[in-house]
């Protein structure tokens, strides 16, 4: 992470058109890809949940989740600063990726809300898996809802041309995304293994008391 | 707030968040490991109950 604040914020070269402010786009856009990807993860888990019938793929889908909600909160935060930055505003709704990236994250804050509603067990599984399951068909649209109503708002940085961008400026871009990619990576690794002490030491506790 | 100081909240605001977020993980381990330690006085308790409690073998 290190490396990559140092390149982004020193090594990489400052963008003709947007000035400074660009900088933004090598924490914003790994860190949204990161969104995307966990929701992605947590929905991958559901689904083998249902296929499997493994109780141990709720607990992974729902840390997967909740670091999906961790980073999509970090998207819309960074976006923000970065609108303001250079469109002059904090939000607008004419831009369809910002307002389905929006849904997005607010389909699965409720995902939270579903989860906790319900006594723990089988059941709760089951129903947070499907409803997991239901906001997958949301990333695709999310990810590519600027390509598909041809947003002007939102620039577009990887087309079919490839990166439009410099070569130190697309390493910059590697090197950041992949340092939230093993970020959100550990933190996984770390929440889920929480989660699974604490599960196993209630259970000991039943049983020793 | 000029460009700059908008660039400089944005990994700021990263940051804090993953710093907090690691915080409240520490803090969560802290009590998985006071936990544990109680546990595992529950249970040796028990097992020393236990073996006072064994009859004596008798001749």
């Amino acid at each position: 992470m290190g490396l990559a604040v140092l390149l982004a914020l020193i090594v990489a070269p400052e963008d003709a058109d947007q000035g400074i402010s660009q900088r933004i786009f090598y924490i914003h856009v790994p860190i949204a890809l990161t969104a995307y990807f966990c929701f992605g993860l947590g929905a991958l888990k559901a689904l083998l949940l249902l296929w499997r019938g493994d109780e141990r793929y709720d607990l992974e889908s729902y840390v997967a989740i909740h670091q999906g909600t961790i980073f999509g909160s970090l998207t819309l935060v960074t976006g923000a600063l970065w609108a303001k930055a250079s469109w002059g505003v904090w939000w607008t709704w004419d831009s369809n990726q910002l307002v389905l990236f929006l849904v997005l994250f607010l389909f699965y804050c409720a995902y939270f809300m579903l989860r906790f509603s319900l006594p723990e067990g089988a059941r709760r599984a089951r129903s947070s898996a499907v409803y997991a399951l239901f906001g997958v068909v949301l990333i695709p649209v999310s990810f590519l809802a600027i390509r598909l109503a041809e947003d002007f708002i939102h620039p577009t940085v990887f087309t079919r041309e490839g990166p439009q961008m410099s070569g130190s400026m697309f390493l910059t871009f590697v090197v950041s995304w992949s340092a939230v990619t093993l970020l959100a990576y550990v933190l996984y690794r770390v929440e889920l293994t929480g989660k699974r002490i604490d599960r196993d030491l209630r259970e000991l506790r039943e049983v020793l008391s | 707030m000029s460009q700059g100081e908008y660039v400089a909240a944005v990994y700021g605001v990263v940051f804090v968040v993953v710093l907090v977020y690691v915080a409240i993980m520490a803090a969560k381990l802290v009590r998985l490991e006071r936990e544990m330690a109680e546990l595992l006085e529950l249970a040796r308790r028990r097992a020393a109950t236990a073996l006072t409690d064994e009859p004596v073998p008798t001749a």
